[in-house]
């Protein structure tokens, strides 16, 4: 029973959300891997591209329960997001027409697009601001739960309880969905080829009549796509506020960079390898330990290995390991 | 000659504009402007004497200002005997304990091969962890139950609070160090996402270990360099020299203490760019240009390129870390919650590839000038959407609206300004030479 109540503990308080924000993560490393793969720069507007998508998400949200229109159980903002994705779409497709193109034709290295990309994010986090402010937005609505840490207590007898949000299923089942699209994409179609293609070696693919234009425009409708999808499933989980998402781009370059740049299978194993391990360092396993250790050895402490606060020097400490050691990445990613 | 004229002229612009500040917003507001002006072209120094001199991406420029931060906090404030007395030797016991692992640890993966080299790091890191944490966690529980509401650290080395700017120096020199060992033999945009993260622990560090310098509970009160607003109004000479010039003694006291700061600040400024210039000419700087432009190149020549740049990585971070103290100074309080990346590193960026990466003089004239929009781009934005909707009635949710967002013309300007740069004049206003 002690064993089976310490799983249980195990799987609430660190299984289930770090699964969540592992999800979360590995989408949002999905759209860094993505732009360093075929545009080949880190781009620090990331987190304010996501920003901004769950901004005009949160938009279309209001406005659809003001007309009366929800999901039922299921939060509304899902019927919102494809259009954020549309919205978020048109932003980076100007943004690239008038930004970034002139620095592609011209050749320019890398830092210098990196550089360019933090204007981009000075901008967008204006234009965030402008659209909906600073301030602390919950926008998820319907059922809070699937399972109630009281229901399941009564439903097993067993003393601690499994609290299953709905936010958290929706953000591993909409995550299985984007990945799946995205790879079937990759492997499957044409543009999706060809993008590969483009990503191997650049000089090959233009020479076999890839068309860098066109593959250029869907890199960035994909990761208009995943960025407001990671966006608005993060806010939906915890809460949207401009300034948070600014500082999911640490542990999302981290996620991509641990499982090698420019690979999407890393980019996910990555988000998951991150999350794992901020939630298992920071989580205080005295609640774990009290069921699997006789009385007599009960911790006195927490067991908490750092304090929560620290969780960016979890993904820092694994980011640089990873560099030193295997500087590609668990996955074999591209260095430039 | 028509180069030193146009710069010249530029920095006349940044006097203007001071100027008409001073002259249409108030002395106070515009003295205020050119003291965080002057930090931050100190600061625009530092990150240019790495990206523009050797191309190092750093992007924690926040973490080493509020390093020296930390150092005014250190170095001025008074001592705690009690808490010192509870547990101080516990913590520096296990600070000491806590570097020997680390130490430990790197000469093992040094010396040692195979198996025996992974299994002996893991143990001396997770054994010393614990060990640490041991000695440690008493100790600080112990320092932070004294005196809680006004203390609860331990406080300082009651020394003059000018000390702290050349030991913000160290302090961030010192952290560069440990950061350039392990992370400068990193591609560029994996440098600058390492510094990041740097910078954010920092913080984290800052804002928790509640026995350094109070956390998020502040440390208010610092020591200042120059007299109080307060007896200087008090002094009689003073008010009687103020009123000969034709000030009231509030205005004239206030005026005073921070024209001193600008003094002392231009001097640290002056000598900063001075050793500066004098680098970049020496043969030292055609060196470190020389790398940055071809590392293969240089290596060739038979420079030590990791070297080199661990050596100028230190040398910013520490001028970065002499521009924290003196901020803090300038503050008189350290909250570490008010440091933001976007304000302390994206900003630096923005003056430094605006005034003109590689160029001295161009980064201090893109932290005064950028320092000054910075500023100004709320009053100047609620003034033109004032103009805008002035043909909308009183009342009307667009006009509201419109009103409401200039206080978030900031972000947007300063973007807009470094994208518009980058395009047009991608050297910035004064070039390097």
């Amino acid at each position: 029973m002690d064993f089976l109540n310490a799983i249980v503990a195990f799987a609430n308080f660190v299984f289930v959300p770090g699964l969540a924000y592992g999800a979360q993560l590995a989408i949002g490393a999905l759209g860094v891997t993505m732009i360093y793969g075929i545009l080949r720069f880190s781009n620090f507007a990331h987190g304010d591209t996501m920003a901004f998508g769950t901004a005009i998400t949160i938009l279309f949200t209001t406005a659809f329960i003001g007309m009366g229109i929800t999901f039922g159980p299921l939060p509304t903002a899902l019927l919102a997001l494809p259009f954020g994705i549309g919205v978020t779409i048109l932003l980076l497709l100007g943004t690239d027409w008038a930004v970034y193109k002139f620095y592609r034709e011209q050749k320019a290295s890398p830092v210098i697009l990196v550089i360019v990309s933090m204007g981009v994010m000075f901008v967008m986090n204006g234009i965030v601001r402008f659209i909906i402010g600073v301030r602390d937005i919950r926008f998820a609505d319907g059922e809070r739960f699937i399972i109630t840490a009281r229901g399941f207590k009564e439903m097993t007898g067993l003393d601690e309880g499994l609290a299953i949000k709905t936010t958290q299923a929706i953000t591993v089942v909409v995550a299985l969905i984007a990945m799946a699209l995205l790879f079937w994409f990759l492997n499957k179609t044409r543009t999706g080829k060809s993008m590969r293609a483009f990503s191997d070696n650049e000089d090959l693919a233009l020479l076999s009549g890839i068309n860098p234009d066109w593959v250029v425009k869907v890199t960035w409708m994909i990761v208009a796509a995943l960025a407001t999808t990671a966006g608005v499933l993060y806010g939906l989980d915890k809460s949207f506020k401009a300034f948070t998402y600014f500082q999911l781009l640490l542990p999302i370059f981290a996620a991509a960079i641990v499982g090698g740049l420019g690979n999407p299978l890393g980019a996910i194993a990555g988000g998951f390898v991150i999350a794992f391990s901020e939630v298992t360092i920071t989580y205080a396993w005295k609640k774990v330990l009290v069921y699997l250790m006789p009385e007599s050895l009960e911790p006195d402490g927490l067991v908490q290995l750092l304090s929560t606060d620290y969780k960016f020097a979890v993904s820092f400490a694994i980011l640089i390991i990873v560099l030193l050691f295997k500087p590609t990445g668990l996955f074999k990613g591209q260095s430039v | 000659m028509s180069t030193t004229v146009r710069d010249t002229a530029l920095f006349g612009l940044v006097a203007v504009l001071l100027i008409g500040t001073g002259m249409i917003q108030g002395w106070n507001s515009a003295l205020l402007i050119l003291n965080m002006g002057l930090i931050s072209a100190i600061m625009a120094l530092g990150v240019n004497l790495q990206w523009g001199f050797a191309g190092l991406f750093n992007i924690g420029v926040m973490g080493f200002v509020a390093l020296g931060g930390l150092a005014a906090v250190l170095v001025s404030t008074e001592p705690v005997p009690e808490a010192w007395q509870a547990g101080g030797l516990r913590i520096l016991a296990g600070l000491v304990l806590g570097a020997a692992t680390v130490v430990a640890a790197v000469y093992a993966q040094k010396r040692l091969e195979g198996r025996t080299k992974t299994i002996a790091t893991l143990v001396i890191l997770v054994g010393g962890f614990f060990l640490y944490r041991a000695v440690f966690d008493p100790g600080k529980v112990a320092v932070e139950a004294v005196n809680p509401a006004s203390t609860g650290n331990l406080g300082g080395l009651n020394l003059p609070i000018l000390l702290s700017w050349p030991v913000g120096g160290l302090l961030a020199a010192g952290a560069a160090w440990v950061i350039g060992k392990t992370a400068l033999g990193l591609r560029s945009d994996y440098l600058a996402i390492a510094t990041l993260g740097i910078a954010e622990i920092i913080i984290a560090v800052l804002k928790n270990e509640d026995w350094l310098a109070r956390g998020v509970k502040n440390v208010i009160g610092l020591d200042r360099p120059v007299p109080y607003e307060i007896d200087l109004q008090q002094d009689p000479g003073f008010v009687e020299r103020a009123a000969s010039l034709g000030f009231d003694p509030v205005t004239a006291s206030t005026l005073y203490t921070k024209l001193g700061y600008a003094i002392l600040f231009t001097i640290v400024l002056l000598i900063l760019l001075w050793l500066a210039q004098k680098a970049l000419q020496s043969p030292w700087g055609r060196m470190m240009r020389a790398i940055r432009d071809n590392e293969t190149a240089a290596e060739a020549m038979g420079k030590d390129v990791t070297a080199r740049h661990l050596q100028i990585f230190i040398l910013g971070s520490a001028i970065c870390g002499i521009a924290g103290a003196m901020m803090t100074t300038l503050d008189g309080q350290l909250t570490p919650g008010t440091y933001q990346p976007l304000r302390f590193t994206f900003l630096i960026w923005v003056m430094v590839i605006v005034g003109g990466s590689g160029n001295n003089f161009g980064a201090v004239l893109g932290g005064m000038l950028i320092w000054w929009l910075w500023v100004q781009v709320e009053p100047l934005g609620l003034g033109l959407m004032n103009i805008l909707s002035s043909g909308l009635e009183d009342g009307s949710a667009l006009k509201e609206r419109m009103i409401e967002s200039a206080a978030h013309m900031r972000l947007l300007t300063m973007g807009l300004v470094l994208l518009l740069v980058l395009r047009f004049s991608p050297r910035g206003l004064i070039p390097e030479r």
